[in-house]
């Protein structure tokens, strides 16, 4: 049976019914529902729900109760996301699993709280500091925010890493039909953890410091032949490029359902381009670009950012299409035409046609 | 037979300690540790260390152990509490780690009234790092940030944490202490004890500071920094219960 859900409260109940047992969160638009719906929900299930004091307290609140082996979660949204670096690289240093999203606004600064894909550098570079990644997902609709919690909370246990899920303001917003399936948690095994039973097996102790170079350099090259195998099982990309189209589109979350629409538009026109969508932006499709159709000419990046996820794109298709660029940022969504209008402008010489109602974001790269 | 007249505590592992000659946190390590033991908490227990010279006390303590970010450990104890209330947690920080960069975190610890403990140690200044001035820092005290002696005009006057701490309505217990003698030493010990106990009993947030020596830091030979703490940190910051829900002051 299919229910109407906003994805802010998907993602809450989804993780929830992923045996999440402690949330912590720290007010901020736009994914206060989250922490709203934990307020709630937690009292109860019995989980743990906290408004910390900010979202440095609150990600080394999951640090905390990773580390005491449960399953945990934080939400926020960009600045708030910022302040959560430090426990993110610490998180990661320390292999602790736990699931974090960023429900994204635009930026930079205090910036607005519309949405925005301004993130992703963030999401996909670490963000923090030292050598390390955070998978991160990147649902279009409210039932794969659904299925992604389950996805995210397994991923992160399976690898002990803290995971992402990287969404704009307008999915966390937006109401749709969710078929609210369940699946089992992954089986692991966390006899790591410092629970406090050190009567009944040796003693643990979590850190993320090493203080011998050699010993520190091994930890990192472990953590990385972890990341090896993330890029090998768990990349995630949906790749409609049909024989015949002159144009690949890539476009994640939200935004890509725009695109989807403006393949449309220029299909009524007898332009056929299809689009790429990934779902993992750490680890990043990048093979998919080199097993393209030998129709397509150009590849079309649209974001709601100036511009980066496009250098991922440019690093997978490393010189065989010329890469175009299309963005709105600052909160503003690009509508489907715009999309179609810099197709044609890309299939023809520019001359020919009339300017683009948008000039900003253009730039070809 | 010889009889044994002093053994280590079980509360502490092999490792040996990091600290430097005539520095408290190898003496506060021993008062947790034997206080974990006497209350037959140990196997049950969870020690978050700080950043700060104390940063490897996770390897020192014989329980569960974890490294927090400088001045996270107690939300990171607030994290590992709530999911496991029934087991005893505690933090140890400097005044760095405490009272400059995680005030935030420990003050909110103390106002939601979480069940876990807390040992402060102040030092009057940064240890780690080389001796720099510390929120604890007293006025004329010099250190390597403030080499013409603490100013009040520029940085204030040093900051009275257990003071502090004890306007939070759910801090259920504060005390400050010293182990600069005996006598002193095991007053700190029942401190500590009574904290643990706090928690035990489901009191919520206690919290003992020590004002600890750092000849290191202070440029003094170990017995005269030990003397300095009785000359110079004693009067500024009064020992003393400054909060005890379960008793009398
Ligand atoms: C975010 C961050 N800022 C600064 C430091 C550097 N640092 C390491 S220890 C320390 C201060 C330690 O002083 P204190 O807490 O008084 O402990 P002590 O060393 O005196 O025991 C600082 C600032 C750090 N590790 N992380
Ligand atoms: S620097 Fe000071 S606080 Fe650190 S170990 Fe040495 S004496 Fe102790």
């Amino acid at each position: 049976m299919k229910v109407l859900m906003k994805g802010n409260d998907a993602i809450s109940e989804a993780a929830i019914q992923a045996g999440c047992k402690a949330f912590f969160g720290y007010p901020i638009t736009p994914q206060n529902e989250i922490p709203e719906y934990f307020s709630r929900r937690m009292e109860e299930s019995g989980g743990v729900f906290i408004q910390a004091e900010s979202e440095v307290g609150a990600i080394n609140m999951v640090y905390g109760a990773a580390a005491a082996g449960v399953r945990t979660m934080t939400t926020s949204s960009s600045p708030g996301i910022a302040l959560k670096q430090e426990g993110i690289s610490f998180a990661a240093g320390a292999d602790l699993p736990c699931v974090i999203v960023n429900v994204a606004r635009c930026g930079p600064g205090l910036g607005g709280i519309l949405p925005a894909q301004s993130d992703y550098f963030q999401a996909t570079r670490g963000g923090g500091h030292g050598d390390y990644y955070t998978p991160t997902f990147a649902p279009s609709t409210v039932q794969e925010c659904w299925d992604m919690v389950f996805h995210a909370f397994d991923i992160a246990d399976k690898y002990r890493t803290p995971t992402m899920i990287l969404i704009e303001g307008m999915l966390g917003q937006m109401m749709e039909p969710l078929e609210m399936t369940k699946r089992p948690p992954i089986k692991v095994d966390k006899s790591w953890c410092v629970d406090g039973n050190a009567g009944k097996r040796p003693r643990n102790t979590i850190t993320s410091l090493s203080l011998y170079a050699e010993v520190l350099e091994e930890m990192n090259f472990a953590r990385f032949r972890k990341y090896e195998e993330i890029k090998k099982h768990e990349t995630m990309v949906e790749n409609n490029v049909k024989d015949g189209d002159k144009v690949a589109i890539v476009a994640y979350g939200t935004p890509s359902r725009i695109v989807i629409n403006a393949i449309e538009e220029l299909k009524n026109d007898g332009i056929q381009a299809g689009l790429i969508r990934p779902i993992t932006v750490w680890p990043f499709p990048y093979d998919v670009f080199q097993s393209l159709p030998a129709s397509v000419e150009h590849i079309l990046v649209a974001e709601l950012s100036m511009g980066q996820m496009v250098e991922d794109v440019r690093l997978g298709v490393n010189g065989k299409y010329p890469v175009h660029f299309y963005g709105r940022t600052g909160g503003v969504i690009f509508e489907p035409k715009e999309i179609s209008q810099k197709v044609r402008e890309i299939l023809k010489p520019a001359r020919e046609l009339p300017p683009a109602r948008v000039e900003m974001g253009r730039g070809e790269v | 037979m010889a009889k044994v007249v002093y053994e280590k505590s079980r509360g502490l592992t092999d490792v040996p300690l990091t600290y430097c000659p005539g520095c408290s946190h190898g003496i506060v390590h021993k008062l947790i540790a034997e206080s974990l033991v006497e209350l037959d908490v140990l196997d049950k227990s969870i020690a978050v260390a700080p950043v700060g010279c104390s940063v490897l006390a996770y390897e020192f303590f014989n329980c569960d152990g974890i490294q927090a970010a400088h001045g996270r450990a107690p939300a990171v104890a607030c994290g590992i509490k709530r999911t496991n209330p029934d087991k005893i947690v505690f933090t140890y920080q400097g005044d760095g780690d405490l009272a400059s960069i995680g005030t935030a975190e420990i003050i909110h610890a103390a106002h939601r009234g979480d069940n876990f403990t807390v040992i402060f140690i102040n030092n009057a200044i940064y240890g780690m790092t080389g001796g720099q001035m510390a929120p604890t820092t007293l006025i004329g005290q010099k250190t390597s940030t403030s080499p013409y002696g603490r100013k009040e005009e520029s940085a204030g006057r040093p900051l009275l944490v257990s003071e502090m701490m004890a306007q939070i309505p759910n801090a259920a217990y504060i005390e400050r202490v010293s182990v600069h003698d005996i006598a002193h030493l095991n007053k700190a010990k029942k401190a500590v004890k009574k904290a643990f106990q706090t928690q035990i009993d489901n009191k919520g947030f206690s919290m003992v500071e020590v004002l600890a020596t750092c000849p290191i830091g202070w440029n003094l030979p170990p017995v005269e920094a030990t003397q300095w703490v009785v000359e110079n940190l004693m009067p500024y910051y009064p020992l003393g219960v400054y909060k005890d829900v379960g008793g009398a002051q």
